[in-house]
């Protein structure tokens, strides 16, 4: 393991040798305990100044990458102009993991398939090619949208939803420079290639993710699973939306538990622009979010599921 | 008096400052870590472990498998006289592979890093066999007979009311927070064990038996435990392990059970399913009950759940038939868990006699109190002290019970949909046989038994027993418990611990009063007590702890989302010694069933046979934020026949009826009637 310093000490550490960037741990540690990740080299980069929380030019937010779920969902101003994002983040995991999770980390979350973390599956995912026993195996907790022949497997992060709902952007860096990439770039559906999850290249690191200006927005995130506290969502939803009266001048949904990644549903959104806000109109709108789905063995339900909870949380945040 | 007040646990103390000295915080001089390879098939042959690389890895200093562990011998039949086990054979005793995970190798290194690694390196070569893992029948396996009265076939025929349902409850994983641990130091021929057992008497026996040693050369500790729910109460492969390679290597090994292996090594409840024929008149007296079970059991064991547990008894109804039958699979042994038999049997019969009273336009309640039993009509003997009647009507009082609606989703609160539902619950009371001894001074005493505390109070309850007894504050009595070296003890099982020590506690005491008499005042004085235990006997009277449960659950069909909100229970389990402790294992016992009702299951792979949730994070467990608010009476009619204080156990019953009393509460929200546990939201979603 290598302690490095600034942002390019570790860039020159990570085009060195080819390694693996850790923060929290809460992920790859894990990860490698169950012998699914199996790093030569991690490059510990916790003491780099990537932990605040800054307004942005233009009205928004800059996430530091470190910055912690905790001070992230805590954060005043997540609180006030970005509810969507401290209510996703509060509802995943627990105080511990929150206050040892960082921003980016949970960006490259990696699934909950429990095929995936067992070593001694086949999975497409951890070793290409080797099959997805998910398919034909247990796959109640697995996707219904963005699914492949070859991976099933869920993007587990709540973050990450109400990101994508919130259309913020990811800033990375790497030896050659700097680039942005609008979150709805950022993750890759699995198609035939479920090991490449991220638009991220070797060598780059995420330095901070910015939050556009939501103002005259309001947001919500809403979670659904078997127990109150401590489970990954079987659906959630991340809505935002702009009224004018009771009519839908701007509105923004994202789908949790339910897509291979945070699953934008920008057909949905079509349909409600300029429409009156109602349960008739957001029931509509769902079953459009959820056409495409493709229920496996297990999971069916999470189709209805996610429709309810979709049009739960539009009459929530238009109340 | 000490008996009957709320008095703190005497050790909490210890257990809150890290102080209690738990089976895996021993550390000896020396001391290696063993960590046991699992088999990656469930059924097949090894051909060849090559531990090659696993030995590379510094640190590593032996790798074990069926070729080089040495003589382990299988234990016998089971027995409370020859000790008892779920999985009698012994750990690499053979090449043959019967579940998935079991113990193939056993890598022991200076540190529990190396060995982990070690482990990883271990490549076996198997031979995969036909994996048996097919759903199991209410035919299945050879049926015996439990209970048989009447002509229950010609009374079901003959009745206009019927049910005729199957139910089935999954396999469920014991998660206590203490792992499995055993540490284990020879001294010669004389081993030490350092265990989590809620048995250490019956832990000598067996690992005497596997070691090839005397009973005197094997001596196990357990001072504390972090729970075990029935899991920890008879050993397991680890343990043999672990003095088997200390005793090849001449230094002491520590070996701690991963929470993964807890849900392959260690047993489970195992899946039961059953089929209940129930009938009753137009007033609904029960004319006929039927019960036919099967549970799972691993290849080579015969684990019987006993499903009809409480049904030959807990009805009043004059023609009864019970059956059980047995189904081999390619799993790990099953073990007993809190409320063996009882709890899925009561789930299973409770639920039917809710479908009855819908089929019969009755109250759920009406019903229970219509067919309240006299006696123990299974036995045809008089019940020592029962008052279920009596706990029923109080707690549909306390509950508010007669404010309910009967029609589906027809009461609301809040703008969500309440859902009520009942369920009464038994559970056995017995003793078994227990000896005590008693250090008298002048103004302190000790209490010595080889008896353990799984966490219930146990070390608080006989410090209270001897206060009384010997007139001494409770804070002048020590309590030495968990080694086998002391005067034989109860197993923390069946909840027969508490009513087991107290009379030979007793008379110890009085023996150590009476020996205070002729002695000088500054002479420590030692008086014994022993007692013969009930258990297993031909009872003349029977005796049992009963309860009812009344719970409230919210429905939200928009979101699909259903939480248990309320639970009043009441509880007739004798008198109680501790009502602190007690309560503490009645609340512990409700969320327990909170978690039986709604989200425990054990999912194994329907191709390889592995159980697939095997951690916190996909195994669903209730969590706080589930807990609902509980409301638990004592009745605290004391049971004299059962021993001097008319004391009952209280670690099971609890559990007992929650699962059936939940889904009771879930039909009345939702009109989904869920036979098959646990309660999920796919179960709710209307299609």
């Amino acid at each position: 393991m290598t302690r490095v310093a600034d942002v390019d000490e570790a860039l020159h550490a990570r085009q060195a040798a080819p390694a693996q960037y850790v923060a929290g741990g809460t992920t790859l540690i894990d990860l490698m305990r169950q012998d699914v990740e199996r790093p030569e080299r991690v490059i510990a980069i916790n003491r780099l100044a990537l932990r605040t929380i800054d307004a942005a030019a233009g009205g928004g937010l800059v996430l530091g990458a470190l910055a912690t779920n905790s001070e992230v969902a805590h954060h005043p101003r997540v609180r006030s102009e970005y509810r969507v994002l401290s209510e996703a983040i509060l509802s995943g995991a627990t105080t511990q993991i929150r206050n040892m999770a960082t921003t980016a980390g949970n960006l490259l979350q990696r699934t909950r398939c429990i095929y995936f973390r067992d070593p001694h599956a086949a999975c497409n995912k951890r070793e290409p090619g080797s099959g997805c026993p998910a398919i034909t195996g247990f796959n109640r907790n697995l996707a219904v949208l963005g699914t492949s022949d070859h991976c099933i497997a869920t993007n587990p992060s709540d973050q990450n939803v109400a990101l994508t709902a919130l259309e913020a952007t990811i800033e990375v860096r790497s030896a050659a420079g700097s680039r942005t990439i609008p979150i709805d770039k950022f993750y890759l559906l699995p198609a035939d290639t479920p090991q490449r999850e991220t638009s991220l290249q070797p060598g780059e690191l995420i330095v901070a993710v910015t939050l556009p200006p939501m103002s005259g927005w309001r947001s919500h995130y809403l979670k659904l699973r078997d127990r109150q506290s401590y489970e990954f969502a079987l659906a959630s939803a991340a809505v935002a939306v702009q009224l004018d009266g009771s009519t839908i001048a701007g509105v923004r949904i994202a789908l949790g538990g339910v897509g291979t990644i945070p699953w934008r549903a920008p057909a949905a959104e079509a349909a409600l622009r300029g429409k009156t806000a109602s349960r008739d109109a957001f029931r509509e709108a769902a079953e459009i979010a959820l056409r495409d789905a493709r229920p496996q063995s297990d999971n069916g339900f999470k189709i209805e599921l996610a429709k309810r909870c979709l049009t739960q949380a539009l009459l929530e945040v238009t109340a | 008096m000490s008996v009957g007040t709320p008095i703190d646990r005497i050790e909490g103390r210890l257990k809150v400052t890290g102080a209690a000295d738990y089976a895996s915080d021993r550390i000896l001089d020396g001391m290696l870590y063993g960590v046991p390879v699992g088999s990656t098939i469930a059924a097949g042959r090894v051909l060849r472990v090559d531990a090659t690389d696993a030995l590379a890895v510094p640190g590593v200093v032996a790798v074990y498998d069926h070729t080089n562990i040495g003589t382990l011998h299988s234990h016998g039949s089971s027995s409370l006289k020859t000790g008892i086990v779920d999985e009698h054979r012994a750990p690499l005793s053979g090449d043959d592979v019967q579940y998935y995970g079991q113990y193939v190798a056993l890598v022991v290194a200076q540190t529990l890093e190396a060995a982990t690694e070690g482990a990883a390196f271990v490549h076996v070569t198997y031979a995969p066999g036909a994996v048996h893992n097919a759903p199991i029948t209410t035919d299945e396996g050879e049926r015996k007979v439990g209970s048989h009265r009447g002509n229950p076939d010609k009374a079901f025929a003959a009745s206009a009311i019927t049910v005729d349902q199957t139910y089935r409850t999954p396999v469920e994983t014991h998660n206590p927070i203490e792992l499995h641990a055993t540490v284990a130091a020879w001294e010669g021929d004389s081993v030490t064990l350092y265990e989590t057992s809620q048995a250490v008497v019956n832990h000598q026996r067996v690992l005497a038996q596997m070691l090839g040693v005397s009973l005197d050369k094997v001596r196990v500790f357990t001072h504390y435990l972090g729970s075990g729910f029935g899991g920890k109460l008879w050993p397991w492969a680890q343990s043999p392990l672990a003095a088997a390679a200390a005793r090849r290597l001449g230094q002491p090994v520590k070996i701690v059970v991963t929470r993964e292996q807890m849900f392959m090594n260690v047993g489970h409840r195992p899946q039961t399913v059953q089929r209940v024929r129930i009938s009753a008149d137009a007033d609904g007296r029960l004319t006929s009950l039927q019960h036919d079970s099967t549970n799972h059991t691993n290849m080579l064991d015969d684990y019987d759940e006993n499903c009809s547990e409480a049904t030959t008894y807990f009805y009043s109804v004059p023609n009864l038939r019970v059956t059980s039958g047995l189904a081999k699979r390619n799993v790990g042994s099953p073990t007993s868990m809190r409320g063996p038999g009882a709890v899925p049997g009561l789930f299973a019969t409770e639920s039917a006699l809710d479908e009855l009273a819908v089929a019969l336009n009755m109250d759920p309640l009406a019903l229970r109190l219509r067919n309240v039993p006299q006696r123990d009509e299974g036995l045809d003997i008089p019940f020592t002290s029962c008052h279920v009647g009596e706990c029923y009507e109080l707690g549909a009082k306390k509950f508010g019970w007669q404010q309910r609606t009967a029609a589906v989703g027809s009461m609301q609160r809040d703008g969500m949909i309440l859902g009520w539902g009942m369920a009464g619950c038994s559970w056995i009371a017995d003793r078994l046989d227990c000896e005590v001894r008693v250090e008298l001074n002048p103004d302190s005493a000790r209490v010595f038994c080889a008896t353990q505390d799984i966490g219930t109070g146990t070390y608080t309850m006989l410090a209270q027993i001897a206060s009384d007894a010997l007139g001494i504050p409770v804070g002048h009595i020590s309590v030495s418990i968990g080694d086998s070296s002391l005067p034989p003890g109860p197993m923390s099982g069946g909840s027969m611990a508490t009513a087991s020590v107290i009379p030979p506690t007793i008379a110890a005491c009085k023996d150590a009063l009476h020996k205070r008499k002729s002695a000088s005042a500054e002479e420590t004085v030692v008086g014994y007590g022993r007692s013969d235990g009930t258990f297993g006997g031909e009872p003349k009277k029977s005796s049992h702890s009963f309860g009812a449960h009344f719970i409230e659950v919210t429905w939200q069909p928009e979101i699909a989302r259903l939480r248990v909100r309320r639970v009043v229970t009441v509880i007739d389990g004798g008198r109680i010694i501790n009502p602190k402790t007690a309560r503490n294992q009645i609340e512990g016992a409700i969320v327990f069933g909170v978690g039986m009702a709604l989200f425990e299951e054990t999912r194994y792979d329907p191709r390889t046979a592995a159980p697939l949730n095997r951690n916190f994070a996909d195994y669903v467990v209730a969590s706080n934020a589930d807990h609902p608010s509980m409301d638990v009476t004592f009745l605290d009619y004391p049971d004299y026949d059962l021993n001097p204080l008319g004391a009952r156990g209280v670690g099971e019953i609890g559990l007992a009826g929650i699962a059936a009393a939940i889904t009771s509460a879930v039909h009345h929200a939702t009109g989904v009637r869920v036979r098959d546990l646990p309660v999920s939201i796919e179960d709710l979603l209307a299609p």
